[in-house]
């Protein structure tokens, strides 16, 4: 027994010593402080913009601000020297998106694309997450409303206010996987309520995919996809969206530019009615520009 | 024998207690800093700001979390941590140094300080010594600490694009403010 006292006695020392030691670093001390603690670490940033090129992103427009997007689709590139490439005739799209609160987004806009005005809400339920509570993905939901203005819609039909109208749902699952790629997996749903011939299908299933890489802190390369499914009932003259772009970031600004067989900026018409066909060349150069405006300041404290 | 093991626990046991007892610690330190240009002042503050005091040395250690600086504008919260100090890669700024003209007889009772301190700061991955001075003062076990400094963000590897040198100071004011309590584990 007292052959062990000794053995006690030098290990007991030894691990004091030990203890005094680590706690010697004060930095140390604090990264063992706030190591376990509970935080939340909530990504930010998975794409620069509300829009990943047509579709929609999970990013929103902060809690009180108000974005002011100014998009053009240009003509087709292919169009030659006679069109500028495409520059002479451009379809536009303004729209004012404003941040109720940080996590629901509403939006209003016009399309000079068939007279078309819009409405969208989007809303977002779930936040990539990490530390103490684990989320994998972003969710948000997406719904949006659009009505075109064209005269005369139907020819030679009773025009009715109902069959101008269209209806678009989405649920928007992204990841940020590091700081520079990040995906998103976009399942959509198109309504709507008049079609040109009995055959094509009123509503309208795809799937968008789209992604981004960033190239630099203020550049980003993007580039979107929609799949849709049962294209055989949606007319034979329109394709799948396809899109490759830029996104660059200067201070209040996001400026995306890019090209796309789509002219359409709504999801009525570039996820059911591109009528551009990558295989005969069918590009239009694009951009959208978006700029910020705070209307309700944080108080700082 | 059972008697000199319980002894030796003992003591170690108030070894390490009187060892603990001369920390204060603080995880909701008030940290700011304040950017003055040409065409807008910017403003962050931050409140998880974590600090430990040794109040039989004066060393003092200070980390804080980049992401947690919040701003009037949230774009220019985003801006701050992608771009500029890039939070992804440099999640915390830490500064490690010691109270210069520290008086441990001033730790016993109630009263106000001068201070000054010096040590290094880290922010961005880049290390400075720098030098500050302040105010400490101890009511009733509770050290208020405060104190304000220059950081010049070029002295950082922080850049700032040409495009924006009117709206980002180069030079931007660092207050902390901090209520230390006894620290006991």
């Amino acid at each position: 027994m007292n052959k062990k006292l000794p053995v006690i006695f030098i290990t007991l020392s030894i691990l004091t010593l030990f203890q005094l030691k680590a706690q010697d670093d004060l930095l140390e001390l604090l990264e063992e402080e706030t190591k376990d603690e509970n935080n939340i670490n909530y990504t930010y940033a998975t794409f620069k913009a509300t829009r990943i090129i047509n579709g929609q992103s999970v990013e929103n427009t902060a809690g009180g601000v108000l974005s002011f997007i100014i998009a053009h689709r240009f003509g087709k590139i292919n169009d030659g020297f006679y069109e500028l490439f495409g520059l002479d005739q451009a379809t536009i799209r303004f729209g004012l998106e404003y941040g109720i609160t940080d996590d629901l987004n509403i939006g209003i806009g016009r399309s000079s694309f068939q007279k078309t005005f819009d409405a969208y809400a989007k809303y977002k339920l779930l936040k990539q997450s990490s530390g103490a509570k684990n989320m994998p993905v972003t969710l948000s939901l997406f719904t949006g409303m659009a009505a075109t203005g064209v005269e005369d819609l139907s020819p030679g039909n009773e025009d009715v206010f109902s069959s101008r109208l269209s209806y678009s749902y989405q649920l928007l699952l992204a990841r940020k996987f590091s700081n520079n790629f990040s995906f998103q997996l976009s399942p959509t749903l198109v309504h709507r309520n008049l079609v040109r011939t009995p055959e094509i299908n009123n509503d309208v299933i795809a799937l968008g995919i789209g992604a981004r890489y960033k190239l630099s802190n203020r550049v980003t390369l993007n580039a979107e996809y929609f799949y849709r499914f049962d294209d055989e009932n949606l007319g034979d003259d329109t394709f799948n969206a396809i899109a490759l772009g830029f996104d660059i970031e200067t201070g209040g600004h996001v400026f995306q530019l890019h090209i796309t067989n789509s002219r359409g900026m709504l999801e009525r018409y570039f996820v059911s009615e591109t009528t551009g066909d990558i295989a005969d060349g069918d590009i239009f150069f694009g951009f959208n520009i978006s700029r910020v405006f705070t209307i309700v300041k944080k108080e700082p404290q | 024998m059972k008697n000199l093991t319980l002894t030796l626990v003992f003591s170690l046991s108030v070894v390490q207690l009187s060892y603990s007892q001369d920390k204060y610690f603080t995880r909701t330190g008030h940290i700011s800093f304040f950017s003055e240009a040409a065409l807008e002042n910017i403003e962050a503050h931050n409140h998880q700001g974590t600090c430990i005091l040794n109040s039989e040395n004066g060393e003092i250690a200070l980390s804080v979390l980049m992401k947690g600086f919040e701003f009037e504008k949230a774009l220019m919260q985003e801006h701050f941590n992608e771009n500029y100090v890039e939070s992804h890669k440099y999640p915390k700024s830490t500064f490690k140094g010691k109270i210069v003209n520290f008086d441990r007889e001033n730790m016993r009772g109630n009263g106000k300080y001068h201070v000054s301190v010096e040590g290094e700061l880290t922010i961005h991955g880049e290390t400075n010594t720098v030098t500050s001075e302040g105010t400490l003062e101890i009511s009733d076990g509770t050290i208020t600490a405060q104190t304000s400094f220059p950081v010049t963000v070029k002295d950082y590897n922080i850049k700032i694009p040409k495009t924006v040198v009117n709206n980002i100071a180069e030079v931007v004011e660092v207050s902390v403010e901090l209520e230390l309590k006894p620290y006991n584990k």
